[in-house]
């Protein structure tokens, strides 16, 4: 329970109960200038220092974007698009992909573990590892296809906005790296009023269209863009034009909830009256020797394997 | 670079030709960013792909590799034509009004003197008609057709919009477009800066490259100002400090030059180093060349070295021929170089002909690597299969390998582009047995020194009389070589800034002025000397202080010469000594002195009116728009195909290649055709790795992991190759297999009518590291070296293509 011991938490998935407000701290944002961008992935790199990842050495498949994709040990990624405007000029599009830090954010509403994600009053949307089982729901739920299942821990992880940074007054770690300060970190009024100035620059170099991607489906976003094309967000290596919670979520926050819950008091009616009718269920010696079995043979096998290889340390 | 990094962000048009910043310094290409974002300046580029730096610019123009020439000699014409110069610059601090020879000449592609069997020129007609005062004669109304400008003016003539299309692919209006650009910054108050890297210098005409944008800047008035200048971004952080401290193998520190065979004597050498000047009142620094030489040459041989024995001349070595690293290779395959001491370098993948690099190594006796990580080099007797085919058994080299440490882990200064001296010290320790770079060089000495001692020897006297004052001698701290390289005092000697003053032997000088020609001074590198005075250590200074944010910050670290940030800074203010464009003041005339917030490239109190120029370096006090014999290929630059190009010269089909460019006998037959080679290849690095280092590390392993080529979409298409699809890649020397990354990026270049399809090729892997094993690009590339420097050609040479599968695993 040791998101408990933050008083800088403002929601909490899975959970009725939430913490009172009490610090009342500012929202941050990052702010990523698209248009400034160079791609040189030292923001990658950083990442992936700070936070130990290291993903295995993988093949080129043909473009600059390495590794493939996001990963639970790649939580940031350059998307490179090639882009033809209609006056038949090349643009190259870079784009920084991770997590945004929706301030409604769609994992946390999926998520059924109590604890599991939570959301700080400065705005970053974090995953509590050890509240995680694995169930993959905060995958669906998030609109901008961002959290990642290891396969080896069956826990979800993605970008933290380098929390334990900020709480102390640094900077992301990508954000520092950044040589050209496409990647800026502040308030997020701060960041508004950053980008504004980018744009009125952008527009003045010919981009009608420039803008700040802030998009209000998920109540605005901790990570921002500065793009060239606002007004078309998909040509940056897909970004949602209108990101939304699916509507499965609400679904399965709403009325399949409540429904969930009248199945869970009937099972429990129904238990009841079942131990009333055949009393408790007992184990002889012979159960207990197949239960230890079972369990070393896991053992075993986890050993051979030799999983816990790429498992990230568990908090 | 002439000005600095942070100076970048001075300028209102950033041109990028022959070079990839944001993907190769992106650090420092922060500075360009500074200037878009803050000061609203346009960034150009103009490069055969669509680069890194292409995605942030306001403007891209392709052009096919090896042309840069033809298109500059065109913006040359544009500005001429146009009359978009700024003629009180041009007129007053560049050699416009002198007046060249009537016999030298220009026809054909050649220029007057040239003789075929030597490849080479004789320079006698290339000079300035000299009056009976002895100067160079002038004509201030530039109506004479010798003179400079009008010179110029005649060479560049054919290069007409229509003519740089057909030679350089790039598209008329947007080659027109960038003319426009560059003709605005003629204005005193808009100011042009060019960045450049090795897509200017890999060439077999790779200074006449740099050459040909000089004079446009002469043009533009934009040399010495801020905001402006000519800007090498060097490869290394420390590749600055090579060619300073004089790493090449025809030069000494300070830019000083190895005597040749026929100056066997001092006096014939120094006949040849006069500088005298060819206009009146011109200060000619270089005129000060004994006392640079007697210092240095007390730094090497100390009381030995005595104005008697003209400071121990004789013990220099007289080049016979330039010993660069093409050179090297060349007698290693010839048996002629039987040992290498390898230090800090990677020639088996960074030398042209990987394949004749490794015949080579393989024919020595010896072979000593010094390096912090493990490279090819010193593996290349290892079979890796198709990535390094060699049979271990038939080599007979013994390998030494002695781990050096890295910089990260010893003391010492770098010299980075902007000529700034930083120093830096040891982050951490150095792991397991590696020692630093000067321990071993001095282990060696010492044992050297020892066996001559005990078993004598030829050559005895430069060996055993090297000045070696250190505390410990196996061991000098670079404390004691930085004190040495700025210069001491050997006895006492008048101060030249104050005469009524004498400064004591002993101690440290405050710059190249104290320096004496009589043996007093010793100095390890004049251009150096300010750098570690009586005041202490000049490079550690770390003061962020920027006086009216001009982008100056004089007390950060040092900056050689004489700690100026910007060179050739009295050309920021006019014939008055005001500034240009009160804007960008740098220094300007106050009625006594020369005061701004650099330090003046000038005699300090050298009124406006004295006639002299700003260059003080050169003879003339001027810029020279024609350089007269300081160049082997020709005083004003000239297209000329690189050696392998998919189209003939259409401005003089005779000539192959720069005629006075370095082939060795048997490379001509390692040239290939466009009838088997169509393909024009190019080589470059990515921002993901550095060199052949990064590849051990896994970071970058990770972020860029194995070898590729770049096509465009339509030679895939003609190929049928996709996105992923392996290619062979292959010239008259060798072939690679890549993974193909087939891109908009590259799009085929229609020169006189036909489309060229352009190969790009990465140069960095090789089959050790942490990445997937792969060929290096020097598999491909010729073995010709620019006329002047002798630079490899690894940005033009002409491949073919093939889908292929994937290369069996070694």
């Amino acid at each position: 329970m040791a998101d408990y011991q933050s008083l800088d938490i403002i929601r909490r998935s899975a959970s009725t109960e939430q913490p009172p407000r009490v610090r009342g701290g500012q929202e941050v944002a990052k702010l990523i200038d698209v248009s400034r961008c160079i791609g040189c992935k030292a923001c990658q790199a950083a990442c992936m220092e700070w936070n130990d990842l290291r993903q295995p050495v993988q093949t080129c498949q043909g473009n600059y974007t390495n590794p493939e994709d996001l990963s639970p040990s790649v939580w940031t990624l350059m998307r490179f698009t090639e882009y033809e405007n209609p006056d038949g000029n090349l643009e190259w599009l870079i784009r920084k992909d991770g997590c945004m830090h929706c301030s409604d954010p769609g994992c946390l509403k999926a998520c059924p573990s109590p604890g599991a994600i939570v959301q700080y009053e400065n705005g970053i949307v974090d995953f509590i590892s050890e509240n995680c089982i694995g169930c993959t729901y905060c995958v669906k739920g998030c609109p901008f296809n961002i959290p990642r299942i290891n396969p080896v821990d069956r826990k979800v992880y993605k970008c933290t906005l380098c929390v334990d940074r900020v709480a102390v007054g640094q900077a992301p770690a990508c954000a520092k790296a950044c040589p050209t300060a496409c990647i800026m970190f502040g308030t997020k009024a701060d960041m508004i009023v950053q980008a504004e100035s980018r744009i009125a620059d952008l527009n003045s170099r010919g981009f009608d269209k420039a803008g700040l991607y802030n998009p209000p489906g998920v109540g605005g976003t901790h990570v921002m863009y500065v793009l060239h094309h606002a007004d078309n967000p998909r040509l940056y290596a897909n970004l949602p034009q209108n990101p939304r919670i699916s509507p499965i979520v609400a679904l399965w926050k709403g009325g399949f909830k409540v429904v969930g819950l009248a199945g869970l008091a009937l099972a429990a009616v129904g238990s009841f009256f079942h131990y009333v009718a055949a009393g408790p269920d007992e184990t002889d010696s012979n159960d207990e020797t197949v239960a230890f079995d079972m369990a070393h043979f896991e053992d075993d096998r986890n050993a051979s394997e030799g999983r816990g290889n790429d498992v990230r340390p568990s908090h | 670079m002439t000005n600095t990094w942070m100076d970048l962000k001075n300028a209102d048009l950033l041109i990028v030709m022959g070079g990839n910043p944001a993907e190769a310094h992106p650090c420092g290409f922060k500075w360009v960013i500074e200037a878009k974002v803050h000061r609203g300046a346009k960034l150009v580029v103009i490069d055969p792909r669509f680069t890194r730096t292409a995605s942030v610019a306001d403007f891209y123009c392709p052009i096919r590799q090896g042309t840069d020439i033809a298109f500059l000699s065109g913006v040359i014409k544009y500005l001429l034509d146009n009359d978009k110069i700024q003629h009180e610059y041009v007129k007053n601090f560049t050699n416009a009004s002198l007046l060249v020879k009537e016999n030298f000449g220009f026809e054909d592609g050649l220029f007057t003197g040239y003789d075929e069997t030597k490849r080479d020129y004789d320079k006698a007609s290339w000079s300035y008609q000299v009056g009976d005062d002895g100067y160079a004669k002038v004509d201030e109304t530039l109506a004479d057709p010798r003179c400079v400008i009008n010179v110029l003016r005649e060479h560049v003539k054919q290069y007409t919009p229509e003519f740089v299309e057909r030679i350089t692919g790039s598209p008329r209006a947007k080659f027109l477009k960038v003319c426009e650009m560059m003709a605005e910054c003629s204005s005193p108050d808009k100011v042009m800066n060019s960045l450049y890297a090795l897509g200017w210098t890999q060439h077999s005409s790779g200074s006449q490259n740099i050459r040909t944008m000089c004079i446009v800047q002469m043009l533009l008035g934009n040399m010495g100002v801020r905001g402006g200048g000519m800007n090498a971004l060097r490869g290394h952080s420390n590749i600055q400090g090579l060619t300073d401290i004089g790493l090449l193998s025809n030069s000494m520190p300070g830019y000083l030059s190895l005597p040749v065979e026929a100056e066997a004597t001092f006096d014939q050498y120094m006949s040849q180093r006069q500088f005298k000047p060819l206009r009146p009142n011109q200060m000619s620094y270089w005129q000060n060349y004994p006392k640079f030489y007697a210092s240095l040459q007390k730094g090497m041989f100390g009381k030995a070295a005595t104005p008697e024995n003209n400071f121990a001349y004789d013990w220099l070595p007289k080049l016979d021929a330039t010993y660069d690293i093409l050179k090297a290779f060349e007698l290693m395959q010839d048996g002629k170089m039987n040992g290498y001491i390898c230090q800090g370098f990677n020639p088996l993948m960074s030398i042209p002909d990987k394949n004749k690099v490794r015949a080579s190594l393989a024919k020595l006796k010896f072979l000593v690597t010094m390096d912090p990580l493990e490279t090819e080099t010193s593996r290349f007797w290892e079979d890796h299969g198709e990535f390094n085919p060699i049979d271990p058994s038939k080599v007979m080299t013994e390998v030494f390998q002695l781990p050096v440490t890295c910089f990260a882990e010893d003391e010492g200064s770098l010299a980075n582009s902007a000529r700034w001296l930083q120093w830096h010290w040891p982050a951490q320790d150095p792991p397991w047995e590696s020692r630093t770079d000067i321990a071993i060089m001095s282990g060696i000495r010492s044992r050297m020194l020892a066996l001559y001692e005990k078993e004598g020897g030829t050559f005895f006297d430069p060996i055993v009389n090297t000045y070696w004052p250190y505390l410990d001698p196996n061991e000098p701290t670079p404390d004691e070589v930085a004190r040495e390289v700025n210069g001491y005092t050997l006895a006492p000697i008048k101060d030249p800034a104050d005469p009524t003053k004498t400064i004591p032997a002993g101690k440290q000088l405050d710059g190249f002025g104290q320096l004496q020609a009589d043996g007093s001074t010793l100095c390890g590198c004049w251009i150096y000397s300010g750098q570690y005075t009586e005041q202490g250590n000049a490079m550690a200074r770390r003061i962020t202080a920027d006086p009216d944010s001009a982008g100056i910050a004089p007390n950060w670290a040092f900056a050689w010469p004489a700690n100026r940030r910007i060179l050739y800074n009295r050309a920021s203010a006019d014939t008055n000594g005001k500034p240009w464009d009160p804007e960008r003041t740098l220094i300007k005339w106050n009625g006594a002195k020369w005061v701004g917030y650099d330090v003046p490239d000038y005699g300090l109190t050298v009124a406006p009116d004295k006639g002299m120029g700003p260059f003080i370096l050169t003879e003339e006090g001027q810029a020279r728009l024609w350089c007269r014999e300081l160049m082997r290929d020709g005083p004003m630059p000239t297209h000329y195909e690189p050696f392998e190009s998919p189209v003939v010269n259409i401005a003089f089909p005779k000539v192959r290649g720069n005629p006075a460019g370095r082939v060795f006998k048997d490379d001509w037959l390692r040239f290939g055709d466009a009838k088997d080679f169509p393909y024009a290849g190019t080589t470059y690095r990515l921002t993901e790795h550095f060199h052949y280092w990064t590849k051990h590390a896994k970071i970058n392993a990770i972020l860029q992991p194995e070898f590729f080529v770049e096509i465009g979409e339509e030679l895939a298409k003609e190929k049928g190759v996709a996105k992923g699809d392996w290619v062979r890649v292959w010239s008259k020397r060798g072939s690679v297999k890549a993974v193909a990354v087939v891109t908009k990026r590259i799009k085929p270049l229609i020169c006189d009518g036909k489309p060229v399809h352009v190969v790009g090729v990465p140069i960095h892997w090789g089959f050790i590291g942490e990445t997937i094993m792969g060929h290096g690009a020097n598999t491909l590339t010729p073995f010709v070296g620019d006329a002047n420097t002798n630079t490899p050609e690894f940005k033009a040479f002409l491949v073919n293509l093939e889908r292929t599968t994937a290369p069996a695993v070694a």
